[in-house]
């Protein structure tokens, strides 16, 4: 094969990891390199360097160590039986290219992920000496994100949690039985156990309030993983109901639902589709409701029709137009909870109305400002001057509070 | 009409110590201007007298140095009359900064939002260049903030690159880091911008590979990095081309009919056939276990009843081949369908602890559960223990009744109701059989005590105590028993 520059190397690698959805940098812990006299610091939120034209933030640097694979995944554009170019960074390479563009401000840090090649433990153990680099012989302090091999030996896995802020693995598909479809080497019980094994870790870690000693770094931004949508049959409720169990059982900091999107020399198995974005949004909206609103899976599925949700309006809304008789709310005396259930109030809005009612009697005005868009909410609220009266169980509701349908256009 | 004039335009002590001042005088806010050096000021107006002696410090909540730090960044002319305003206001009005809908309070909120999200754009945006100079390598960007956020933001580059020597220029400001201090300096201009350097090319190769034409979302990346950060990055300029040509890359994906395998591909899809039929055959189900390792391969994939799939990993039992006594518990638990091993979360603790108070060694026993895989509902980030039924019970004393006929133990103590109904077959209250040895078979004897997790969940310490004592003694009936279980 013709020698490969660098440049090129990076276009291959770094267009076969677009795929992937996650590129956060926040959650791990706070430090600097003030001390170390080095480069990079993590302070806690992340930060996002640029925009793609997709909208999708770029934080990390996100390539691929090597896009040659032994699998052959369908939804895979790096599968085995793929005709796409390949290309492999040694290990310098990246450390290099990081580096240079952390120095430049471009990037938070670096996302690295493979293919495999020969071997889970082989290609898990070059990932890893990637990272040992970095923070060893170059004192680097930005954020490394590690995508493990399910399979890898668990040496090699507590090694890549003392230096990555965030590893991960992907799920890749809702149900256990579509990922030995389209997944035939990989197999969803080590998937799991490896997940599990990972939450064991970190916990470890963690330390006892009473331990003296603070136990080392682990993997201090926790564990993440992707759920690619659409490209099996799965509905809403199946995916959301694998995200469920993956937060409760591996105490995950995210799950990424990636629309599946058409792949160059893709399969004839897929579908051959604009991937469905609104299906992901919606998805997203759902996850924060489970995550930070206090709704469970049911009672969001159930704004839905057969499992989907509404792709015209958004799960909260979709849930309280089925549920009218727990509006209107009294933005005066209703509690966090209820008020939280309110479309249109997010969580700011809920703190801030908590705050303002300590010390005057809200009017509708008063949640005018407090919240986004006072149209939106008015139905489903009262306050000192305000009651809906009979506008909360209007047969018409929906087309007076839901979003205005949009031509779609290109630009 | 007052005036007090401040050396910068973010010159937040200046505007305090002339706040202080103005108060103590009692001036009003409306008769109370500040001009920064350099710009118009307020005419006709006269300067602020000295601070009378013997004033007593001014009350202010915890919360409003901070806002005022950031309005004073704002490049709104009115800034620090505001900051003034509020001050004024805060003597009378004690909880003022907490009622949002005020228009003072919500409008001081927004102006220190805007300084926020600028200072944050200027630290995902600002570009460094590099350069070589006599005395080394030296990293210059550009940038042009809308508010005065150099002085706030320096300290995050300095935390972040202290290790290099860098400049960031702005119209307003300029900022120097030589690896020991932060210096700052007047404005510059954009022609002192330094030309790209060689990892620029690489920088915009990445842009554009990243970037999937499939997901065109241009509203969501404007919201983002507004178009007037645009002109200093240098990645902008690909933006346009990427939109434009984001449909037909698309429509290629899509038409392009998938081509054949490679050769090397078909080689290595056989190869891996072939092994995984024999890792198949290993763990087939169509054929009963030989011993008690083929049995663990083959409860690896059991799918006998539903909680296969919620689960982890099938926790099957653990300890020697021919130990003389199998204790069975009812489930596994969190921790253990974690870690794949029988009782070794809280349960397993307490567990542990009666064994060696009553002196036996658990590694020479094998230890079970009636259900191999852990049964939970999901609520938020927790798993709650849930109940196996009679049906899932029964299913999975198939592998039970392998674990018995592989090891033939003298003894088997049963953990708990479920354990019980087990072993069994049949349901049992363990106030009928606790504590007493019952025979099952010829060989075997059975002994009924509680599940340790009930000692855990009693409420009360002395039950605990009590509860404690007797299931220690019941470990300590079956070493009598079986004395070669007994700690070496």
């Amino acid at each position: 094969m013709a020698q490969t520059t660098l440049i090129d190397k990076l276009a291959i690698l770094s267009d076969a990891a677009k795929y992937d959805a996650s590129c956060a940098s926040s959650g791990s812990t706070k430090r600097d390199s003030s001390k170390t006299k080095g480069i990079g610091s993590t302070e806690g939120s992340g930060i996002c360097h640029a925009y793609a034209p997709d909208g999708r933030c770029i934080s990390l640097l996100k390539i691929l160590l090597t896009n040659f694979c032994i699998y052959d995944c369908v939804y895979c554009i790096n599968r085995s039986s793929s005709n796409v170019a390949r290309a492999r960074f040694s290990v310098d390479e990246v450390v290099e290219l990081t580096l240079n563009f952390y120095k430049r401000n471009y990037i938070e840090g670096l996302f690295l992920s493979s293919g495999i090649i020969r071997n889970s433990d082989y290609t898990m153990e070059e990932m890893v000496r990637v990272a040992r680099k970095l923070r060893l012989e170059h004192g680097f302090a930005g954020y490394i994100h590690l995508k493990t091999i399910p399979d890898a030996s668990p040496a090699l896995i507590e090694e890549a949690g003392l230096f990555a802020d965030r590893l991960s693995i992907n799920i890749e598909l809702p149900t256990d039985l579509s990922l030995g479809a389209l997944a035939p080497e990989k197999a969803p019980r080590d998937i799991k156990r490896s997940m599990g094994h990972l939450r064991l870790k970190i916990e470890e870690h963690k330390g006892e309030k009473k331990d003296r000693a603070r136990p080392k770094k682990f993997a201090p931004g926790g564990q993440s993983t992707q759920m690619i949508i659409g490209a099996d049959g799965s509905d809403d409720d199946a995916v959301l109901s694998r995200s469920e169990n993956l937060y409760g059982n591996y105490r995950l900091r995210r799950v990424y639902y990636s629309a599946f999107s058409p792949i160059p020399d893709a399969s004839s198995r897929l579908p051959l589709a604009k991937p469905p974005l609104m299906r992901e949004h919606r998805l997203y909206q759902a996850d924060w409701l489970m995550r930070f609103y206090g709704f469970e899976r049911g009672e969001i599925v159930s704004g839905g029709i057969g499992g989907m949700l509404d792709l015209s309006i958004d799960p909260k809304l979709a849930w309280a137009l089925k549920n009218r008789g727990r509006f209107p709310v009294d933005v005066n005396r209703a509690d966090r909870e209820t008020l939280l259930r309110v479309p249109g109030f997010g969580t700011k809005a809920v703190d801030r109305i908590l705050s303002t009612r300590r010390h005057r009697t809200l009017r509708l005005d008063d949640v005018a400002k407090l919240c986004h868009s006072v149209e939106r909410v008015r139905p489903f609220v009262s306050a000192l001057d305000w009651s809906p009266g009979g506008l909360t169980d209007r047969e018409h509701l929906r087309p007076l509070v839901a979003p205005k349908a949009e031509q779609l256009s290109l630009f | 009409m007052f005036v007090a004039s401040l050396v910068a335009p973010a010159d937040f002590e200046g505007w305090r110590s002339a706040a202080r001042t103005a108060l103590a005088l009692g001036i009003e806010p409306e008769h109370m201007s500040f001009s920064v050096e350099g710009e118009a000021g307020e005419l006709f107006a006269e300067p602020l007298p000295p601070m009378p002696k013997g004033t007593a410090p001014a009350f202010v909540p915890r919360a409003f140095p901070d806002l005022a730090g950031l309005l004073v960044c704002n490049s709104d002319p009115e800034r620090f009359r505001l900051a003034y305003r509020l001050l004024w206001r805060l003597q009378n009005e004690k909880a003022l900064l907490e009622i949002v809908s005020d228009p003072d309070v919500s409008r001081a909120q927004e102006m220190a939002k805007a300084v926020r999200r600028d200072s944050h754009k200027m630290k995902a945006f600002v570009r460094f260049r590099e350069i070589e100079t006599p005395e080394g390598r030296h990293y210059i960007a550009w940038f042009e903030p809308f508010h005065h956020v150099v002085e706030l933001t320096a300290p995050f580059f300095m935390r972040r690159f202290t290790g290099m020597v860098w400049s960031i220029l702005t119209p307003k400001r300029s900022v120097h880091w030589d690896g020991v201090e932060l210096d700052f300096g007047p404005g510059a201009s954009a022609d002192q911008k330094p030309a790209d350097d060689d990892m620029e090319a690489l920088w915009l190769t990445y842009y554009a590979s990243i970037f999937n034409p499939a997901r065109l979302k241009v509203k969501a990346m404007q919201a983002e990095m507004p178009k007037k950060y645009w002109h200093n990055l240098p990645e902008a300029a690909l933006i346009d081309p990427l939109i434009k040509g984001a449909e037909a890359a698309a429509r290629r994906m899509i038409e392009n009919a998938p081509t054949l395998p490679s050769l090397r591909h078909e080689k290595n899809a056989e190869r891996m056939m072939a092994q995984r039929g024999l890792d198949e055959v290993f763990a087939g189900f169509n054929k009963r276990p030989d011993d008690l390792q083929e049995a663990r391969e083959q409860a690896k994939n059991c799918r006998a009843c539903p909680l296969w799939e919620p689960a982890t990993q099938t926790v099957f039992g653990e300890g020697p081949a021919d130990a003389p006594v199998i204790f069975v518990g009812e489930q596994p638990g969190d921790q253990e369908d974690l870690a794949g091993h029988p009782f070794v979360g809280p349960a397993g603790k307490v567990f542990d602890a009666a064994l060696a108070a009553a002196g036996v060694d658990r590694r020479q026993a094998y230890v079970t559960n009636a259900v191999k895989h852990f049964k939970f509902e999901p609520r938020g980030k927790r798993r709650i223990h849930a109940k196996p039924n009679m049906g899932e019970v029964k299913v999975c004393r198939w592998w039970l009744q392998i674990e018995r006929e592989m090891i033939r133990p003298k003894l088997i103590v049963a953990l708990g109701a479920t354990a019980a109904a087990s072993v069994l077959g049949k349901t049992v209250t363990i106030r009928d059989t606790r504590s007493r040895l019952i025979d099952l078979d010829e060989g075997t004897k059975l002994l009924v005590t509680v599940h340790p997790s009930y000692i855990l969940r009693l409420p009360d310490a002395a039950a605990k105590a009590r509860e404690q004592a007797a299931f220690e003694e019941d470990m300590a009936l079956a070493k009598d028993f079986v004395p070669e279980i007994a700690l070496g």
